[in-house]
């Protein structure tokens, strides 16, 4: 079941679902089952011996018929009752100020935190045992967040926030995609939500709320440079620095996160080396167009992307 | 057409009328040769689209593969749907009831037989353009229903999203015309004596999609042209930078959307009724029901689209009742099945390869229809929406449901329409392999669904079991390429050399099969007297005629 993320539920919300599904699969089951031996039965107790004259012509029974319209109509209803309750259960009210806003863009995630005043991408933070609201929107096309052990999914559309409360008792890391296709890279859309606990939280979001620091030696100071002098501020912004453009994610803390690309790749040097060098190569289709840099630029922007915890 | 071996010769009128072939076909208004256009030409598109599937399946069969580019794969992804679902079976349903339909009612040609050969023309010349795209900058690739903001010009600038709004407003406009046509020759050219209780319940089926299609093809075509205005006249239907909402071209698609689904299976239904009392030796179980079932079904139809949007956020009271009817709408379309299975029951079943497709249906449209039931459970759906559970979904629907019903009607109707039986040897191979393979393709795609893979995606992530789930689908896909292959060979030696079929090779009993096979021109020399619904059991059995019950 742990390979199966929508029967492995990690919150209450997600176990409701989990469990109202797991009811429902079983009734279906038992209904394919009812209608297979049927099928099969009839198949075989009913076929054809040679030379066989016409059986007897039979037109219908209307009261089987009518019991078998009646029955599953009961069935149903009770299988509504259910789906009453766990659909106001299963996706709660949630606050009129959100705790965190996420905006889904082609094709990556960026994560507003208002009350702390950050944005990040990609990698959502959230506390353990807290209610989150978490506000959702389109900032392009339709777009739809899913974390299957965490919650029903939404759709980020353009023009209409739609609010979901995330709610996880347990610590851990859980993987979301977007599932509305967007366009070209919609299968790289991807994203994950870490559970901390709250004191791992609390210090998870003075770091990120924190300027990042201009390195002044070495290699990384050469990166820095070339970061505000090369096309990279046009869409990149790095708090504590002029460079403050929302077209792209937000790199402030970008060496602090697991992976890249919306979990296209994992972050090590290597990997944003090639990045770099030609992202179309690696996310053919993205909105980041090779900037045919040079390795001697490649080199220093590693090294200072790299200080940015 | 050319005479096969074997047949009963045509009338000489028939043989007089023949100019030169091609222009014959061309300028026919005849609708059984109007019908076979239809089927030979959504036989042509179901190649391509299966070509697409297997394309898209190579492409999936392991993590991280670049057998095609995204840019690729999305054009192929949303080809292959647009081309299953109004090039295929859309016209194989149209095109089987043009042949049949004015047979099954003692009539001898549709009540407008020119605007019968138009519906077909648009559909041709609609797919042609459809697929001119590919040459023409580049093929639609914002998936079979086009949401905007996607589909709108900001995010899809080349021509291809309107080449699909064109061609499928060409089709539309055709389809709608076959709907009307389809009604007004069964209201008014049945034979006396053929009351409307008395139809064939495939006819039935038919008047009653009809209504579904004059209904439901102008909201799809109304939003065609919307969508072309905003990306050809800049207006602002769908963005909301403008005060439009791409919501509004949901409610729209929808709207045609999900009648459109029941467009694709009515007539599958049909079919179904008319193979399995003929196979099993007994009438329909509870006609009555049957029919009536049918009218709820194209009532309700109406009123289910917004189950499509429930990841939308419309709202629990707006989810909850349309999930109230979604639910309901399971009601007529399942005790179908039961009718079905008592038809069976206490018959004498002949296990012929139209049989056999019937009988796998039972069983795959079921599971089908049960997925779905899932999905009217809003919670469900929130989870397992846009993921590869409605991919297996759809799949048992529209291809263990419609398409298995197809195979059944083509090898139990092949025979009148050509005058020669299907090999029933291939036709058991055909059978195997397809159901082999269509349950390795689409039954592993439940599972893909609840491990979280989602729909449309060009490649994915190296996740426990997703790459072997994947490999097991396309492998099973290949399968049934070779099974339809099978298949379009059976159909080509069976034309060319199969055993000559005579007038009523099952022994069944509506009126198609009270004429030669090929039928002449005009139909029938004579009708047979209608009395009740079976009017060749009647003629056969004297002393025990449908109408003495």
């Amino acid at each position: 079941m742990s390979h199966m993320p929508v029967f492995s539920p990690s919150s209450s919300q997600a176990l409701l679902i989990a469990n109202l599904f797991g009811f429902v699969l079983i009734v279906c089951a038992a209904i394919l089952l009812l209608v297979t031996s049927l099928v099969c039965y009839s198949a075989w107790r009913f076929r054809s011996r040679p030379n066989q004259p016409e059986p007897a012509q039979k037109f219908g029974v209307k009261n089987f018929e009518i019991a078998w319209t009646i029955a599953p109509i009961v069935l149903l209803a009770v299988i509504f009752v259910f789906t009453l309750r766990t659909t106001y259960g299963s996706d709660p009210p949630a606050n009129s100020q959100p705790d965190l806003v996420v905006t889904g863009q082609q094709w990556w995630w960026e994560a507003r935190y208002p009350q702390a005043g950050f944005e990040t991408a990609n990698e959502i933070h959230v506390p353990a045992g807290k209610p989150m609201t978490v506000s959702i929107l389109g900032g392009d096309v339709i777009h739809d967040f899913w974390v299957p052990q965490l919650s029903r999914k939404i759709d980020a559309i353009p023009g209409y926030p739609n609010r979901l409360v995330l709610r996880v008792d347990q610590p851990g890391t859980y993987f979301g995609a977007c599932a509305e296709f967007c366009g070209a890279q919609h299968a790289w859309m991807r994203f994950r939500v870490v559970v901390d606990s709250p004191s791992d939280f609390e210090t998870w979001q003075e770091h990120e709320a924190a300027n990042a620091a201009t390195p002044s030696i070495g290699p990384a100071a050469d990166g820095s440079r070339l970061f505000q002098q090369l096309t990279c501020v046009k869409c990149h912004a790095v708090r504590g620095t002029d460079a403050a453009a929302k077209v792209g994610p937000d790199l402030t803390h970008f060496a602090g996160r697991q992976r890249f690309a919306a979990e296209l790749l994992e972050n090590t040097p290597a990997n944003v080396t090639r990045w770099l060098t030609d992202p179309q190569a690696l996310k053919p289709g993205c909105h980041m167009p090779n900037m045919q840099l040079t390795t001697a630029q490649i080199e220093p922007l590693v090294a200072y992307l790299e200080t940015l915890q | 057409m050319s005479i096969p071996q074997g047949a009963l010769p045509i009338s000489l009128e028939a043989e007089q009328a023949e100019t030169t072939r091609l222009l014959s076909w061309i300028s026919s208004v005849d609708h059984k040769q109007i019908a076979i256009m239809y089927l030979a030409t959504s036989a042509f598109f179901f190649c391509i689209g299966g070509l697409e599937a297997l394309l898209m399946r190579v492409q999936l069969a392991w993590p991280g593969l670049n057998f095609l580019s995204p840019d690729a794969y999305n054009q192929i992804f949303t080809m292959h749907g647009t081309t299953m679902i109004f090039l295929v079976v859309v016209p194989v349903l149209l095109g089987l009831s043009t042949y049949f339909v004015p047979l099954m009612i003692g009539a001898s040609d549709m009540a407008f037989p020119r605007m019968n050969a138009l519906s077909f023309w648009l559909f041709l010349f609609g797919g042609l353009l459809l697929y001119f795209s590919f040459f023409g900058g580049g093929a639609p690739d914002a998936g079979w229903f086009s949401y905007a903001p996607l589909s709108e010009k900001p995010y899809s600038s080349h021509p291809g999203l309107d080449y699909w709004a064109l061609a499928l407003l060409a089709i539309g406009v055709g389809t709608v015309a076959a709907g009307l046509n389809l009604i007004v020759t069964i209201v008014t050219l049945r034979v006396k004596g053929m009351t409307i209780r008395r139809l064939p319940l495939f006819v039935w089926m038919v008047l009653v999609n009809s209504f579904l299609i004059i209904f439901a093809l102008p909201p799809l075509n109304a939003s065609l042209v919307m969508l072309l205005v905003d990306r050809q006249l800049n207006a602002h239907f769908f963005t909301q930078l403008g005060g439009g909402s791409p919501l509004l071209w949901q409610h729209y698609f929808w709207s045609f959307g999900h009648p459109e689904v029941y467009i694709m299976v009515l007539p599958a239904f049909g079919f179904i009724s008319e193979v399995i009392p003929v196979f099993s030796r007994q009438p329909i179980f509870g006609y009555g029901f049957v029919a009536a079932s049918t009218v709820a079904i194209a009532l309700l139809s109406f009123g289910v689209w917004a189950h499509h949007m429930f990841a939308v956020g419309l709202g629990h009271g707006w989810d909850l009742a349309f999930g109230a009817s979604s639910m309901l709408i399971a009601v007529p379309t399942g005790v179908k099945i039961f009718n079905w299975i008592a038809t069976m029951w206490g018959g004498a079943i002949r296990f012929t390869t139209a049989m056999w497709f019937a009988i796998a249906f039972l069983i795959t449209f079921t599971i089908g229809g049960l997925s779905g039931v899932a999905f009217a459970v809003v919670p469900i759906d929130w989870q397992v929406t846009d993921t590869y559970f409605v991919v297996a979904h759809m799949h048992y629907v529209l291809f263990g449901g419609t398409l298995f019903s197809v195979f059944a009607a083509a090898y139990y109707w092949f025979p009148k329409m050509s005058g020669r039986m299907l090999s029933e040897r291939w036709g058991k191979v055909h059978f195997w392999l397809t159901f082999i393979g269509f349950n390795a393709t689409f039954l592993i795609q439940h599972f893909l669904g609840l491990a979280g893979m989602p729909r449309r995606v060009y490649t994915y992530p190296d996740l426990p079991f997703w790459g072997v789930m994947n490999l097991i689908s396309t492998v099973g896909a290949f399968l049934l390429g070779l099974a339809v292959s099978v298949f379009l060979f059976n159909l080509f030696i069976s034309y060319k050399n199969g055993e000559p079929a005579g007038d009523n090779p099952w022994d069944a009993w509506t009126l198609e099969w009270a004429t030669t096979s090929p039928p002449p021109t005009e139909n029938f020399v004579r009708v047979p007297p209608v009395k009740s619904r079976r009017p060749l059991w009647d003629l056969k059995h004297p002393e025990n005629p449908d109408w003495k019950r």
